[in-house]
C-alpha cells in the first residue's frame, strides 16, 4: 500500500490516479495512524513553501514524515513534496523545512531570456551513481533514454549539500538537481504523474520497488 | 533544454466539446476525455479547457469533467471560464487541474491574483488576455499590414477586453499583463481578438511586446492557420508555447507534424 499525504496543498489525484493505472494500491490521508501501515509513502505538494510547512505541523504529519524515513519506508517527494525534505527554502525566510536532507532551496533568476516559473517540458540528465556494487544509476531512472523529457513547474529548485545525492540534473539557466536520491529517499522537482510515458515509466520503477 | 509548447485549446458547454472536433475513428467526439486522449497520443505538450457556458449551475458538471479528465490523462492541463473567486480556483485544483486560466475576475479583482499565488503557487495562476489593437484612439481597425514592423519595437497599443471579449476594459494589454506578472501569474494566455480565427497566424507585434515585457511565460493564441505561423510566434515574437483550436480539431495539421515542422527548423521541441 503506497500513503499518499494529503494536507490541503494541491493536486493529490494525479498522483494517485496514476499510480494505481499501473496496479498500486493508494490511500490518500493525513492520518498518521494510516500512514504507519503503508510500506510506501508519497508527499506531494504544489505552492508555497511555509504554508505547507505550517500544515504538516498543523496536522501532526512532521513526525510521521520523520518516522516513515527513519523506519526504511520508500519515500518519494513531488516537487514542493521534495523540497520539503530540505533544510530551509529561500522562499520563505526562517521557515525550516522538515531537514532530512542536506542542503536548501533556491530561485530561479530571470532575465536573459530567462523566465519564471521553469514551466514546461525538459530533459533530465541521469548522474552515474557509485553508490553500490552493480547499482550505477537511480531506481527509480531505470530504463529512460539519456534526456528523456519530463514536466516542470516551479520557481525554486534543491541545492543538496552532498553531491552524492543527485541522481540527475536539468538545463535551465544553470545546471540544477532534478532528481535525488539518498538511500530510501527519492526526489523529484519535475511532475512524473503529468509527464506521460515517461513519467508512468518512473512511477512503475517505484511501484516495483517493493 | 526547455522545449517550446503546443497546446491544443477545447471549448467546453455543459461538458461536452463544442466547435465540432473531426478526428476520424473517435467514438465521441464530444466526450472531453476522448478528445484529450487523441492529443495525448499526438504529444501535445498541454491541454486548455475553457468552459464557455460558465454558469453557476454548470460548475458541477465542470468539477466532475475535470476529475474525469484527470483520471485519464496523465499530462498537465488548465482550466479556465468564468472563475471569479479563491473558492472557484480551489475546487478545480483539487478536482485534478493542473493550472487555472483567470481573465475577467482578475481585471475587476487584480488581488484575486496575488491571493491565488500566495496560496496555490504561481505556477497554477494563468492570467488570459483578450486584446484588441487600437491606433489612435480608434479600436479595432488594423492601420498596417499585419506583423509588418517586427524589426522596430512596436509603437501599437491594444486594449484589454473582458466578458468573452464583450467589455472593453480601457486597460492597456502590455501593462496589464506587467501588472498581472507583478501580482504572481505564472503565465500569461495573450489571445488576439484581431487575429483571432483569422488563420493569417498570431499577433506577433502584441506577442513580442508581452513576452518582451514580462519575466514569466506567454503563450501566443489567436490565428494560427499554416505551420510557419507556429515558428514565427516562438521564434519571432518570443512566445514560449502556441495556442491553437480548430486547426487542430478539424486535423488540418496534427500536433506531432507540427512539432516535426518546428524540429526541423531548429526550434527546440519535445518528440
Amino acid at each position: 500500500m503506497t500513503g499518499i499525504i494529503d494536507y490541503g496543498m494541491g493536486n493529490i489525484h494525479s498522483v494517485q490516479k496514476a499510480l494505481e493505472s499501473l496496479g498500486d494500491k493508494t490511500i490518500v490521508t493525513n492520518n498518521p495512524e494510516e500512514l504507519r501501515k503503508c510500506e510506501k509513502i508519497v508527499l506531494p505538494g504544489v505552492g508555497a513553501f511555509a504554508d505547507a510547512m505550517k500544515e504538516l505541523e498543523k496536522q501532526g504529519l512532521v513526525l510521521a514524515v520523520i518516522d516513515a524515513i527513519k523506519n526504511k519506508k520508500i519515500f518519494l517527494g513531488i516537487c514542493l513534496g521534495m523540497q520539503l525534505l530540505f533544510e530551509s527554502s529561500r522562499e520563505s525566510k526562517g521557515a525550516k523545512g522538515l531537514g532530512v536532507l542536506k542542503g536548501e532551496v533556491k530561485k530561479f533568476i530571470p532575465g536573459k531570456g530567462l523566465k519564471v516559473p521553469h514551466m514546461g517540458w525538459n530533459q533530465l540528465n541521469k548522474v552515474i551513481s557509485d553508490k553500490a556494487p552493480g547499482v550505477t544509476e537511480c531506481p527509480l531512472l531505470k530504463g529512460l533514454p539519456e534526456n528523456s523529457y519530463v514536466y516542470f513547474c516551479h520557481s525554486y529548485y534543491p541545492d543538496p549539500k552532498y553531491k552524492e545525492i543527485v541522481s540527475a540534473t536539468t538545463d535551465y539557466g544553470i545546471k540544477f538537481t532534478s532528481v535525488v536520491w539518498q538511500d530510501n529517499i527519492f526526489g523529484m522537482q519535475f511532475h512524473p504523474e503529468k509527464s506521460q510515458a515517461v513519467g508512468l515509466r518512473i512511477l512503475k520503477n517505484f511501484v516495483e520497488l517493493c | 533544454m526547455l522545449t517550446k509548447r503546443i497546446i491544443p485549446c477545447l471549448d467546453i458547454k455543459e461538458g461536452r466539446v463544442v466547435k465540432g472536433v473531426k478526428f476520424l475513428g473517435l467514438r465521441d467526439a464530444g466526450d472531453p476525455v476522448e478528445v484529450a486522449k487523441v492529443y495525448d497520443r499526438q504529444q501535445a505538450d498541454e491541454l486548455v479547457f475553457l468552459d464557455i457556458t460558465a454558469s453557476f449551475e454548470n460548475r458541477k458538471t465542470l468539477i466532475d469533467l475535470v476529475e474525469d479528465i484527470a483520471k485519464n490523462i496523465f499530462m498537465p492541463f488548465t482550466v479556465g471560464g468564468g472563475i471569479r473567486d479563491i473558492s472557484d480556483i480551489r475546487d478545480l485544483l483539487n478536482a485534478g487541474a493542473d493550472k487555472v486560466s483567470i481573465n475577467s475576475a482578475a481585471v475587476k479583482y487584480p488581488e484575486l491574483i496575488k491571493e491565488a499565488s500566495d496560496k496555490f503557487g504561481s505556477q497554477c495562476i494563468v492570467v488570459a488576455i483578450d486584446a484588441k489593437l487600437i491606433c489612435c484612439g480608434v479600436p479595432s481597425f488594423r492601420l498596417s499590414a499585419p506583423n509588418s514592423n517586427l524589426q522596430a519595437p512596436s509603437q501599437d497599443k491594444w486594449e484589454v477586453f473582458i466578458n468573452g471579449g464583450r467589455t472593453p476594459t480601457e486597460l492597456e494589454a502590455v501593462e496589464w499583463a506587467k501588472n498581472a506578472a507583478e501580482l504572481g501569474a505564472g503565465e500569461i494566455l495573450l489571445t488576439s481578438m484581431d487575429f483571432d480565427g483569422t488563420k493569417d497566424g498570431y499577433d506577433l507585434n502584441l506577442t513580442r511586446a508581452v513576452s518582451d515585457n514580462v519575466s514569466i511565460p506567454v503563450i501566443a493564441s489567436g490565428g494560427a492557420g499554416k505551420l510557419e505561423h507556429f515558428y514565427d510566434a516562438l521564434n519571432k515574437a518570443g512566445a514560449d508555447a502556441c495556442l491553437a483550436a480548430s486547426l487542430f480539431h478539424y486535423g488540418e495539421f496534427t500536433v506531432k507534424q507540427v512539432k516535426e515542422y518546428l524540429k526541423q527548423k531548429g526550434v527546440a521541441v519535445r518528440l
